[in-house]
């Protein structure tokens, strides 16, 4: 069974790099984001610096809604959804697996860059590894609280904004607890830190059963 | 080929409902070891759904399924143990024949032929390095009917197999199939033109 998971994880990273798009386009959107909003705010570095880590937050949560329609529409519409149902694997271990995959190659970027970005806001040392350690948790949470939103929106040709519409509410507390935690000075870092992580392990443990649930109604 | 042990298939009184509209209903069906079955029936009739409900794709209005092997270790349920080939083909464009069939025979388990083996016996062995995205429909389809000899499982459900299949393709489909067959294997298959192969079992959807 771990052997038809790995299967999966391997053909998803391998599918992304050969066809691209996702995890780059994300990125590229991540970072026009951060580039235009110091434009619209105007040189006040005192400013940038006290709401850069809800700018980046926003922005790592806008960009991992983009490709999040195409995580089982590709696979819905070539028939490999099929195939994958006949494995003797469940459906929520695959589930978990893909989101794995996804964010390998959309969240996971997001993180290693955001203190490159962070720098772009005039962010300091400890604000840059706070945003990055929230991000590094928070993403996950996005990523698979997304999938859920992108099974029940498998089957509909331009599912995109739909599912910004359902997963958006759903990302408030992870944001929430992410911007408070990153933004250091009104609250101590660690409280909200461990809310997020509890957040991103309980998505991470029943987005999967969600999502696959939606996947199975989507076949009738 | 390796199914040595016999297999049957019993379906009682199958309909199968989407929302309010039934599809098809009272659909029987009882086939062993080494036979093959031709779901026919106007175009709408529910061919495909039907495959689809066998596959367990689809829940089922009512009535019975099972499937029963004798000699079985163990029981796995009947969707780890069928072959689907439907309209879609379940192959990745960006990746290449090879790769598709290597993904297939992952996920499927119980492997047979290699993939160029079975390429081979679809005469494709030419395009095993191709992305699958270069080859023409019928091609397509071979690649996908490939994936058929990469597993080991004895039920197979085709949809419309010899769409898109010139003439020598689907001699060699037939080719496969009796070997499938021989070996004590069953198909069913969803179409418009009889394979033309000895004994089949007609099941006629919508002839009420």
């Amino acid at each position: 069974m771990s052997r038809i998971l790995l299967v999966i994880f391997l053909r998803d990273l391998m599918l992304a790099r050969r066809i691209g798009g996702g995890g780059v386009l994300g990125l590229v959107f991540f970072l026009s984001l951060v580039t235009i909003v110091p434009f619209a705010i105007g040189p006040d570095l005192h400013l940038l610096s006290r709401i850069g880590p809800a700018i980046l937050w926003i922005a790592a949560l806008l960009a991992s809604l983009l490709g999040l329609d195409r995580l089982f529409q590709a696979d819905h519409e070539d028939g490999s959804l099929d195939q994958v149902l006949l494995s003797p694997a469940p459906l929520e271990l695959i589930v978990l697996v893909k989101c794995v995959a996804h964010w390998f190659v959309t969240g996971l970027p997001l993180v290693v860059l955001s203190p490159l970005f962070g720098l772009m806001l005039d962010l300091d040392g400890p604000a840059l590894r706070a945003v990055a350690a929230t991000l590094l948790v928070g993403t996950p949470a996005l990523t698979f609280l997304g999938a859920i939103g992108a099974a029940l929106t498998v089957t509909l040709r331009r599912g995109g904004l739909l599912l910004s519409i359902l997963v958006v509410p759903l990302t408030v507390p992870v944001l929430i607890f992410g911007v408070s935690s990153a933004q250091s000075g009104t609250v101590p870092f660690l409280t909200p830190f461990l809310v997020l992580s509890a957040l991103g392990l309980a998505s991470i443990a029943l987005a999967p059963i969600a999502a696959a649930a939606a996947l199975r109604g989507a076949g009738e | 080929m390796n199914i040595t042990q016999r297999c049957n298939l019993l379906i009682e009184d199958l309909s199968v409902a989407r929302g309010e509209r039934v599809v098809f209903g009272g659909v029987s069906l009882r086939m062993g070891s080494g036979e093959i079955a031709e779901v026919t029936g106007p175009n709408g009739v529910g061919k495909s759904t039907f495959l689809r409900a066998i596959a367990g794709f689809l829940p089922l209005g009512s009535g019975r399924m099972s499937w029963v092997e004798s000699e079985a270790m163990d029981s796995a349920p009947l969707a780890e143990r069928l072959h689907y080939v439907g309209h879609l083909d379940g192959l990745k464009s960006a990746l290449t024949a090879r790769e598709n069939l290597e993904i297939g025979l992952g996920i499927l388990g119980r492997g047979r032929l290699t993939p160029l083996e079975a390429l081979d016996r679809m005469e494709l062995a030419h395009v095993l390095d191709l992305p699958v995205g270069y080859l023409s429909a019928g091609q397509r389809r071979r690649v996908a009917l490939a994936r058929l000899l990469i597993a080991d499982r004895p039920l197979w459900l085709l949809d419309e197999p010899l769409t898109a299949l010139d003439q020598h393709a689907r001699a060699l489909l037939k080719v496969i199939v009796a070997d499938h067959l021989g070996s004590g294997g069953l198909m069913l298959a969803a179409t418009h033109e009889p394979l033309g192969l000895p004994e089949t079992i007609q099941v006629r959807l919508g002839a009420m």
